[in-house]
């Protein structure tokens, strides 16, 4: 399978603090990707620089095969889009002049309007399910709708990989789901790439094809939830004892942290037999 | 942080009350005509009506206590801005206070013919009060009562108006530019000794008010929540901070006219010395302004001897190249 | 999309958008606009007749109303059209930019250095007996010079790895002070004369506009306004932020330059001929959204149009209101615009 990006030995720093030393990674093409690992850990940073929105230290990116220093933006921004976190919208603005936002590299001056730009709008926002909002502005939307017509933005933009800076944080449980799910059905219906950075380790197990750990400015682990995650693993990457056991709908790693909390599980247990 | 405990710290204010009994003395003695420490003592105490005698009692002395006076009080006006607006840029100047009092000045000339510098002075006072007193209103509306932000943008929109008026009346009326013009670019120079002494009261009162204040704005600065957590209240302390601000900045505008940058800067270096608690910063910020303004003056009158650049335009001089270092290391050393 | 009309012409080649709400409000604009450049160039010291002044427009009318017409009048009121309009452009395109809808060319401290400029230039060339050495038709180019000049230099001051909107404006606020600084003290320095005039020129205001300034100040605001529509699609996604403006492909500080040139043209011809008016480019753009929302395709055309009805209207005000005094336009724009500008602060204050 070919590899839709790679990093060869690459470097990211602010300033003069190293963030992520030499770093090889390659990423799947046509999976879900996600990078999970502590606070300050540098998987934002990494993802930022996969988007070139960071520039190298050293070392490079190579999207598809090319150096992503070697391509111009634009063309960059017809394989690759990028959903950064917490993004604003302008006040007034409408979810419809949002999402046509998303055929930016495909226009120019004198094409402003082609047939297919609006075809893929309109294919945008049915997979978001937004057509009936469209005529809303953004910021009158709730948590949920505004990150799906964000991601009806870059579903517009019609792009093979779809990069996410913790798409989720903020929301609550069900709208976490709800983003989620319409990843998932996108990159299943689809076939699009999806690479994100996700703070919940369980749901990152669930949604994963491909989990990427980040630890001491480099690689970790990679590979499968089930292979990958364990309870050593998650006491280098995180610093904390779990036990880590089978989620009862999916299957996939469930990861419960010890600690504190009332502890009644002999209760229950009289309770369920 | 320069001065790191409590004993350097004190010792830093020492140090600085010092230098700026010094500069005080330079101010009295040099200029355009010289005289000598000597000259200067004999001024008060064998006075004997010569040129230089007179020199020294009328001008050099009463410019030089309100170079000081009105120095320390922008300063400490402006490390009180800034930490109500939480802008490490923000000044007396925002506040429209400038521009108050410039419309009033202006206003009383080319309307009521007013023409004495005395008058000069609660005008321009009364005009400071106004136009804070607005912006502090208007920057309340609503919901979460006074923020930073709001503050900010009444401030310049209320300056803005003020001065278009401002320009529009000077326009109108050319003679009243001639007696204005000079007032409007901030001066230390030709006011006289009873002008300090009727805004002293008012300066004096902002003084003690904002030493007194200064523990709670430790609270305050740490937000508008943890400080309400805390028991603080935040209205009004608010409140207590406008007011001190237009005792302060209204009074040096009414005795100097509008001066500025003093407010912006020497918070700035007055935390890089001794920290942010207040309790520090306020006294220090106060003995640095006056340093400031004071030395400011004597430049004032080297550069284009025999002329005087008003000590307003200095400020601006010495303090831009210092706003846009501040500026391009933005606020948290980012 | 009923909403919308969408043009495709030459198989697909040439296509664009059109929102139909929007271009209903701009015709409607134009109407108006119309109207109020007619009536102005109507009222005056003379009355004249909104008929008459449409048959002297069209070549012909009685000759004595088309003399005071085309001597008078209409130099003035087009520049007064013309300076609304850049201005109000200009004003759309900085908040964009900035992201912020409370920015304004005088934020940048442009204004600032043509006053400088200005009065730098009145005070270098008169001789002993306050008269000018040097034709005064010079002055605009000094404006303009002092305006691009600033402009540069708040860029460069900004930049470090690229310009934020924030240090922007801040080192704008920052310039444009000790501009206002240096002005005073050359005000101060020369005799009362230059500072009466530069005064005037400071608050703004299109008196003494004659044809010669006209023939400059058409075609350079008409070629600089075509250029920021067509610019409009990059100043919707660079208000989307700079992090998704860069992933859908646009090429940040490449276009922010651009933008800022932009700008800069506007602002400097307008300031060249008309001097320091104010708050139109904070007013038009904001008005001009409420009416047709955010995309800078619509809002760009529309402010132009309401920012020359502004100036034209507050030059009106001023010309007759006081007679025979002349009150100059920017005391009118700041009479309107900073109440208007309370008022949004008032609308906006449960945001």
């Amino acid at each position: 399978m070919m590899n839709a990006i790679e990093t060869k030995n690459l470097s990211l720093s602010y300033g003069e603090t190293l963030i992520i030393n030499e770093l090889d990674l390659k990423i799947p093409k046509g999976e879900i990707t996600v990078f999970i690992g502590g606070n300050g850990c540098g998987k934002s940073t990494l993802l930022r620089s996969i988007a070139r929105l960071l520039k190298p230290k050293s070392g490079g990116v190579l999207l598809e095969g090319k150096a992503i220093s070697k391509l111009s933006t634009k063309e960059i921004a017809k394989k690759m889009a990028i959903l950064p976190q917490s993004p604003t919208a302008p006040e007034g603005l409408t979810v419809l002049q949002l999402v046509k936002q998303g055929r930016y590299p495909h226009q120019s001056w004198l094409k402003q309007w082609s047939e297919e730009d609006e075809k893929k709008v309109n294919d945008a926002l049915k997979a978001t399910r937004l057509e009936e909002l469209k005529e809303r502005t953004v910021d009158s939307l709730s948590g949920g709708q505004r990150q799906r017509a964000w991601i009806a933005m870059t579903l517009a933009q019609d792009t093979d990989i779809i990069l996410l800076d913790e798409p989720t944080t903020y929301l609550d449980m069900t709208h976490q789901i709800e983003i989620l799910d319409l990843l998932f059905e996108l990159n299943e219906k689809k076939k699009r790439t999806v690479v994100m950075v996700l703070h919940d380790l369980n749901l990152a197990c669930r949604y994963a094809h491909n989990l990427v750990a980040i630890k001491d400015k480099k690689v970790f682990a990679q590979g499968k939830p089930e292979h990958v995650i364990n309870c050593s693993l998650v006491k280098n990457v995180f610093g904390m004892d779990c036990e880590v056991t089978m989620d009862p709908l999916f299957g996939t790693p469930l990861c419960i942290p010890y600690g504190r909390g009332r502890c009644i599980l002999n209760q229950a247990v009289a309770m369920n037999g | 942080m320069l001065l790191k405990n409590t004993s350097l710290k004190w010792i830093g204010i020492i140090i600085a009350v010092l230098v700026m009994l010094l500069l005080m003395c330079a101010s009295v003695i040099f200029g355009y005509t010289d005289t000598s420490w000597r000259t200067a003592i004999d001024a008060f105490t064998h006075y004997n009506g010569s040129n230089e005698h007179i020199i020294i009692q009328t001008v050099r002395l009463p410019r030089a206590l309100i170079a000081s006076a009105v120095g320390a009080s922008l300063a400490i006006a402006g490390v009180l801005m800034q930490t109500l607006t939480k802008n490490p840029l923000a000044s007396p100047g925002i506040f429209g206070i400038n521009a108050g009092a410039g419309f009033a000045v202006v206003t009383a000339v080319t309307l009521f013919s007013v023409n004495n510098l005395q008058a000069f002075n609660g005008l321009a006072f009364l005009g400071a009060a106004v136009a804070a007193v607005s912006v502090y209103g208007i920057g309340s509306f609503g919901r979460e009562g006074l923020t930073p932000m709001k503050l900010t943008l009444a401030g310049a929109a209320i300056g803005a108006m003020f001065s278009s008026f401002t320009q529009g009346l000077l326009v109108v009326d050319e003679a009243a530019l001639e007696q204005v013009l000079f007032w409007l670019a901030g001066s230390v120079q030709g006011r006289k000794l009873e002008t300090l002494v009727s805004v002293l009261p008012f300066i004096g009162l902002g003084w003690i008010g904002a030493v007194l204040i200064a523990g709670k704005m430790n609270i305050l600065s740490m937000g508008e929540d943890v400080a309400k957590g805390l028991g603080l209240n935040t209205g009004l302390v608010k409140i207590a901070i406008g007011i001190i601000v237009i005792l302060l900045a209204g009074g040096s505008v009414a005795v100097a006219g509008p001066i500025g940058f003093v407010g912006i800067v020497v918070p700035h270096i007055t935390r890089s010395i001794i920290g942010i608690d207040h309790r520090w910063v306020i006294p220090l910020s106060g003995v640095l302004g006056a340093i400031l303004l004071l030395a400011a003056d004597i430049a004032a009158r080297y550069i284009l001897m025999p002329s005087e650049v008003p000590v307003g335009v200095m400020t601006a001089i010495i303090g831009t190249p210092f706003f846009i270092y501040i500026a391009r290391r933005g606020f948290n050393g980012r | 999309m009923s909403k919308y009309k969408n043009f495709r012409l030459f198989k697909g080649k040439l296509s664009f958008l059109i929102d139909r709400k929007a271009a209903f409000i701009f015709t409607i604009l134009l109407l108006v606009t119309f109207m109020v450049f007619v009536l102005s160039t109507g009222i005056g010291d003379m009355k004249i007749n909104p008929l008459t002044v449409v048959k002297v427009l069209f070549g012909g009318g009685p000759e004595m109303e088309k003399l005071i017409i085309t001597s008078f009048r209409l130099p003035r009121i087009i520049v007064a059209l013309m300076v609304g309009m850049s201005l109000a452009v200009a004003g759309g395109i900085l908040q964009g930019m900035i992201r912020n809808p409370l920015a304004s060319p005088d934020v940048l401290g442009i204004t600032g250095g043509a006053s400088v400029a200005v009065v730098g230039f009145l005070a270098f060339f008169s001789d002993s007996n306050n008269a000018l050495t040097v034709s005064i038709a010079w002055l605009p180019l000094a404006a303009f010079l002092g305006a691009g000049i600033v402009a540069f230099l708040v860029y460069f001051l900004a930049w470090k790895n690229g310009v934020s909107p924030i240090r922007l404006v801040l080192i704008g606020i920052g310039i444009s002070t000790l501009m206002q600084a240096l002005t005073t003290l050359m005000m101060i320095m020369g005799p009362i004369y230059q500072a009466s005039q530069a005064n005037i020129w400071i608050t703004g205001t299109v008196y003494g506009s004659n044809w010669k300034n006209v023939a400059t100040l058409v075609p350079w605001t008409v070629i600089f306004l075509i250029i920021a529509i067509v610019a409009a699609r990059t100043i919707n996604i660079q208000e989307l932020g700079d992090e998704v403006a860069t992933g859908l492909g646009g090429k940040v500080q490449k276009q922010r330059f651009l933008l800022l040139m932009i700008s800069t043209a506007l602002i400097g011809s307008s300031v060249a001929f008309a001097g320091g008016i104010g708050f139109v480019g904070l007013m038009a753009p904001h008005m001009a959204r409420r009416l047709v929302g955010s995309s800078f395709g619509a809002l760009l055309p529309t402010s132009a149009l309401l920012g020359g009805i502004l100036v034209m209207v507050a030059d009106l005000i001023g010309r007759t209101m006081f007679s025979p005094l002349e009150v100059p336009a920017g005391v009118f724009t700041a009479g309107i615009g900073a109440p208007y500008f309370i008022y949004l602060l008032f609308k906006t204050r449960n945001a």
